[in-house]
């Protein structure tokens, strides 16, 4: 199903998802690449960027969605971290967080660590994985127009959606700050639910 | 009253609604009294680590939670406190149930066990081994609100002393 897809671009798609955002939902987006291509798209107050436990961007976002179910909350996450984490995906359609979309970026290979070949770089259908895992509202996306297309909506509703784009082996565009206790901070003020009061003015 | 009753109690008196957990045979009174109330959102997780996630995630979107495992789910979380729990300073509260220690009989559990209190020890995470019911809604309630307030993980492990350990291996020491 996958192999005639177009291959897109991480950076590219990131900023077409981010300009879509209008009710600030929450981003969670996964260690690496990932994570920097969301910053490289303009930092936003309801930002997370994951420094490391790779594989729980999904479970992070599920979470969120679960505390602020009138917020839409996006997972941001590559093949290589998904196929750590693939039981997550069953937890998410038993639950059916309709605030949750996941994005995932299948570059077929690990790109930080020296493009080694992942499963969906060659058998592993990531699509069908999550339809049989029981997310029946999955998607290959085509295109940059298809993406478009796809992500034109309210994101606070008609979830769990899980869309999945091919794209090119480009790196990450920026550098994240790595600073894990600003991070949850600024995200937590972005969400409002940070403690900072006087500290804040 | 119940030991998980009690400890049940304590959780809502904190505000603790999501409880994400894997399954385990001393859990069990847990997990069907967070089933059976519907103030908590209960959440089965296949893996520790995912529910470290969820959870995570949750405190950040304003809603605590606990993390509910056995000491072998325990040692599939190293990454998760590590890595984001502890550095992000979010209060991850976890309940463990002590497996193979006071009278179990799978090696393979009795081996997991003894790396739980050093990985917590080196991750600098507070932890409480509760023992009894007299003591044990003190030492929870107290420490939940510390690691709110101080931003911090705790871990309540809950002793075959509390809980009755494993049925099964009580049934095999008692010659059944």
């Amino acid at each position: 199903m996958s192999a005639n897809l177009q291959r897109l671009n991480r950076a590219d798609l990131t900023k077409r998802l981010v300009g879509k955002l209008k009710r600030d939902e929450a981003v969670v987006a996964g260690i690496g690449n990932t994570n920097f291509d969301l910053f490289a798209a303009g930092h936003r107050p309801q930002n997370f960027y994951m420094l490391g436990s790779m594989g729980l961007a999904c479970p992070i976002a599920f979470g969120v969605a679960l505390a602020q179910p009138e917020r839409g909350v996006i997972a941001l996450e590559g093949d290589g971290s998904i196929l750590m984490s693939l039981g997550c995906l069953t937890t998410i359609a038993t639950v059916r967080p309709r605030n949750l979309t996941i994005v995932i970026w299948d570059n077929g290979i690990y790109q930080i660590t020296g493009k080694q070949a992942t499963a969906t770089g060659g058998v592993t259908d990531i699509v069908a994985v999550a339809r049989g895992a029981g997310l029946a509202n999955s998607e290959w996306v085509r295109d940059a127009e298809h993406f478009e297309r796809l992500i034109d909506r309210r994101f606070d509703d008609g979830g769990p959606l899980l869309l999945a784009a091919k794209i090119d082996d480009k790196p990450g565009t920026a550098q994240t700050p790595r600073d894990p206790a600003l991070i949850r901070n600024r995200f937590m003020k972005g969400l409002g639910t940070g403690r900072g009061g006087a500290l804040d003015a | 009253m119940a030991w998980s009753d009690a400890f049940l109690k304590v959780l809502k008196d904190n505000d603790v609604r999501l409880v994400a957990y894997v399954p385990d045979n001393v859990l069990t009174p847990l997990i069907a009294g967070v089933t059976a109330d519907n103030y908590f959102m209960p959440v089965c997780a296949t893996r520790e680590d995912e529910a470290i996630g969820t959870v995570a995630g949750a405190w950040m979107g304003g809603m605590k939670g606990v993390v509910m495992m056995q000491t072998s789910g325990f040692a599939l979380i190293a990454n998760a406190l590590a890595s984001l729990t502890v550095p992000s300073q979010i209060p991850t509260i976890m309940v463990i149930s002590e497996r193979g220690t006071l009278g179990e009989f799978n090696i393979g559990q009795a081996l997991v066990a003894r790396t739980m209190r050093p990985v917590l020890d080196s991750l600098g995470i507070a932890h409480h081994t509760l023992t009894d019911e007299a003591t044990m809604p003190y030492i929870v309630d107290r420490s939940i609100k510390q690691a709110v307030t101080t931003q911090a993980p705790v871990a309540f492990i809950l002793s075959p002393l509390l809980t009755g350990g494993n049925p099964a291996a009580q049934a095999k020491l008692a010659g059944k």
